[in-house]
């Protein structure tokens, strides 16, 4: 089976990636703007896609834009700001329906993608700066955004302990900016990060669905105009020192469930040999319902719904994540830990491995059936500036044995316990 | 076996009713790497009070029972049914919603391995006082994680201000309390009751040979005995038509108040296309007016009442119904206010013919984009089955709507009694 029928064309100012798939009755259009994460852009990266959603110089209102999203059959376009590693990505993304299916075979596409390249390359502005009214909206939208951070105890336990992790690293900068920046943004200055945006940042455009390969490329190329190709990339991974001390912090919020996550170094990188190894270390760790973070926390001694594990594999990050009662912090704590202890001394079995390969691929086979995980995976390529294909990553999984699970595991240094508990109860003592 | 043929959308759906009466759905889709299997009974949180298999009077179970069982069903005595899924390849779940409990895999290899397995754990409960005990510890631990989840409070806090006695009202985990009380044999006289194969609904949609796979389906459960069973007795409070409570509220640690306007449906037993008019004409107008193209939008975003959190939702069934409609504010009252005024004006605004036009394509947009997704189609198609519904019919129903469906369906939707307003409001400073 073919994984992928990825071709990709270097054009002004931008790599476009065609993906023809009979998967979907629609067509995706993924723009990805990709730039080394710093203090002094973060806000306006994460204040800019909000603007630039809002209006353009021929849609010079919400209600225009939307209307005409509506207009071709209900057109849908969304962006995210994310960290990978040291990089900072933008993504915008847009549907559409796919002309085959509407009765009166509108065409549509077209429309869609000169809609999409208005809302890029030709947002509102006069004189050097955005819309005013639309800009002080956004932004006490996103003020808004960063005070309630806490409301949500997950996230708000998640940023906690990546800030305590990586202190001084660009990765522990928050993706929706900071209070003390927003606030000296103008609709002057944010227009000027604008255009250092869009000649600057590393552009990758993803197009798939099931399409005429030759035409998508003429459409794309006539309604995506960049004005230059100086960009500017990021190193490829970051790279972490040995953890001189474990760090254990206990904070206190109004809350009914502790939350304990709890950071590790993994010192393995996407495209690393040993990175293979790492996706079968996790599935078994705390990847799956049938991993031992999941039978010991969660069925054996009934702490917590949920103690899982995920990894950030261009930065070197292994995270643990589980909803306790604050009085279950040391009994918990202390079940996660030796989880890790266990899978450093190889106690897994050879069948638990192979069976864990099986879990990894059928999870990557279905995150590719996806048309946006299907982007989100060949994307990791271009983050690491590798080279690695579908089918080597599926026979890099494949091959994994139990030694390599036991060697990528040994290398796996806690770094940080945080736990976020309730005012009154759990939880070291400050 | 039936063969269902959809032109328009270009799919097929292939059904057979089987002897025990489980009604089977399956759905090709070659050209996906995964298939998707879900296996749902008619039966959710709402099915507190019926009369038992072999008993003779209504009993009453603890409320989030249904989703105790859906846990429970994944342990049996010498295994814990997530492995068996596990060495197949495949990945299970399951979920609980008012009317629906429905165990689900997906899986890449394997496939009919992993059928017979999502219908043999299914057909094969195992409680046990020890296990039952030992869940209590981790739903709690899933309570109270809804407890600090101040999105979540909301929805169910304006459910509730809306209904007086149904069980819609009622949270589908259950409380503490609640989930305490659960017993072994009240999980076997739910199983017993609701797991019936003529009460369930089998649709699978993937990679795999559709005879082939219907064979595999029939066979199975043709090895097992199912003795018929009299129809489900289950028995709902009578609900009055007003809302419960005009305005109630509750405080949280949130850092910016939270407004939802509740608008409580009349239930009208409505037959399976009149109940999807109902759905479709309730969210395409909300959709015109509340959305970020509408004019009552464009309204409360000027005045600073609304923002990014804003948002609505219909949720239709045979037994309730409601809308809600609201978001984060720094005016709670105001923008309640200013709502329930805009949902009355509802009646007196005229929908232009072009407009309706655009709403439409609008509609049909989102529905052919939501099939891209295997797990939206086997899920919403086995939904809308037991409601009288054709999933693949929405297309053609969306296009024959007219503006006087419209004005006819306006004509009746909002009663003053029937709207009602909840409020999460950040704590007040605390002395300390």
């Amino acid at each position: 089976m073919e994984l992928s029928n990825e071709k990709v064309y270097q054009k002004q100012g931008y790599r476009l990636h065609i993906l023809p798939s009979k998967k979907y009755k629609t067509i995706n259009v993924v723009a990805k703007f990709k730039a080394p994460i710093k203090r002094q852009s973060i806000t306006e990266r994460a204040l800019l896609p909000q603007v630039l959603q809002k209006a353009t110089n021929q849609h010079p209102n919400i209600r225009s834009l939307q209307s005409a999203f509506e207009d071709l059959y209900g057109m849908a376009l969304s962006s995210d700001g994310t960290k990978k590693g040291e990089s900072h990505v933008i993504s915008f993304r847009m549907e559409v329906v796919n002309e085959a299916f509407l009765k009166d075979n509108a065409p549509i596409l077209d429309q869609a993608l000169q809609l999409f390249n208005e809302v890029l390359f030709s947002p509102k502005a006069e004189n050097g700066a955005f819309d005013e009214k639309i800009v002080e909206r956004e932004k006490q939208t996103l003020e808004q955004k960063i005070r309630s951070i806490k409301d949500d105890k997950m996230n708000y336990a998640n940023m906690r302990l990546i800030d305590h992790m990586c202190e001084g690293e660009p990765y522990s900068l928050h993706v929706h900016g900071y209070l003390d920046d927003l606030a000296t943004i103008t609709p002057q200055t944010l227009h000027t990060y604008y255009q250092k945006f869009i000649e600057q940042d590393l552009l990758d455009v993803y197009v798939i669905g099931d399409f005429d390969e030759a035409e998508i490329e003429q459409s794309v190329d006539e309604y995506f105009t960049r004005p230059t190709s100086d960009n500017e990339d990021v190193p490829a991974q970051s790279t972490s020192s040995p953890v001189e001390s474990v760090n254990e912090v206990t904070e206190r919020e109004e809350l009914n469930q502790g939350k304990l996550h709890i950071g590790f170094r993994t010192f393995t990188h996407f495209g690393d040999e040993d990175y293979y190894a790492l996706q079968i270390f996790n599935g078994l760790f705390g990847g799956f319902p049938s991993s031992k973070l999941f039978e010991n926390v969660r069925e054996k001694h009934s702490l917590a719904y949920y103690a899982a594990s995920r990894f950030e594999s261009h930065k070197g990050l292994l995270l643990v994540f589980s909803g306790i009662d604050p009085n279950d912090y040391e009994q918990a704590k202390t079940i996660i830990l030796e989880q890790l202890q266990a899978m450093k001394e190889g106690r897994f079995t050879e069948e638990e491995v192979a069976e864990t390969r099986e879990q990894v691929i059928n999870q990557l086979l279905e995150t590719m059936d996806s048309a946006q995980g299907l982007i989100e995976i060949l994307y990791h390529k271009i983050l690491s500036h590798g080279d690695m294909t579908l089918d080597d990553l599926m026979k890099g999984i494949k091959n994994v044995t139990h030694d390599q699970v036991v060697k990528v595991a040994d290398k796996i240094e806690l770094d940080t316990i945080y736990f976020l508990t309730s005012n009154e109860q759990g939880g070291e003592e400050a | 076996m039936k063969e269902l043929r959809y032109e328009q959308i270009q799919e097929t759906i292939y059904t057979e009713t089987l002897d025990n009466g489980l009604e089977v759905f399956l759905l090709s889709k070659p050209e996906m790497a995964k298939t998707y299997g879900v296996f749902t009974t008619n039966y959710g949180s709402i099915d507190q009070t019926f009369t038992p298999l072999g008993g003779d009077e209504h009993v009453k179970v603890p409320e989030g029972i249904a989703h105790f069982l859906e846990h429970k069903m994944f342990e049996k005595e010498d295994r814990d049914v997530f492995q068996d899924f596990t060495k197949k390849g495949a990945s299970a779940n399951a979920f609980t919603s008012f009317t629906k409990t429905a165990y689900l895999f997906t899986a890449t290899s394997q496939v009919d391995d992993n059928v017979k397995t999502l219908l043999d754990f299914v057909q094969d409960p195992y409680f046990s006082k020890e296990s039952v005990d030992k869940e209590k510890g981790i739903i709690g631990q899933e309570i109270r994680m809804y407890d600090d989840q101040p999105d979540w409070q909301a929805f169910f806090g304006t459910i509730q201000s809306m209904y007086h006695e149904h069980p819609v009202k009622v949270d589908i985990a259950g409380t503490i309390d609640s989930i305490n009380q659960i017993t072994k044999d009240d999980l076997y006289s739910c199983y017993e009751t609701f797991y019936h194969p003529s009460n369930m609904i089998l649709f699978v949609a993937g990679n795999f040979d559709v005879q082939a796979m219907m064979d595999l389906i029939r066979s199975n459960q043709q090895a097992k005995e199912f003795p018929p069973i009299p129809e489900i007795d289950r028995s709902y409070p009578e609900e009055p038509a007003h809302v419960a409570v005009r305005e109630d509220s509750i405080e949280m640690p949130v850092t910016r108040a939270k407004s939802l306007v509740g608008l409580k449906e009349k239930v009208t037993h409505l037959s399976g296309k009149e109940l999807l008019q109902s759905e479709l004409l309730s969210s395409m107008i909300l959709d015109y007016y509340f959305s970020k193209s509408g004019a009552f939008y464009e309204e409360l975003y000027e005045r600073d009442l609304i923002d990014d959190s804003f948002h609505f939702e219909t949720e239709l069934d045979r037994q309730f119904g409601f809308t809600i409609l609201g978001g984060d504010t720094r005016q709670p009252d105001e923008l309640a206010r200013r709502v329930k005024e805009m949902l009355h004006q509802l009646k007196e605004e005229k929908i232009g013919k072009e407009d309706f036009e655009r709403m439409k394509r609008k509609k049909i947009g989102q529905f052919v984009r939501s099939l891209n997704s295997m797990e939206f189609i086997a899920n919403q198609f086995s939904h809308y089955h037991v409601l009288g519904v054709d999933l693949f019919e929405v297309l053609p129903e969306i296009e024959k709507l007219t503006v006087a469906d419209a004005e006819q369906f306006l004509e009746h939707w909002v009663k003053d009694d029937q709207i009602s307003v909840f409020q999460v409001l950040p704590q007040k400073e605390q002395v300390s």
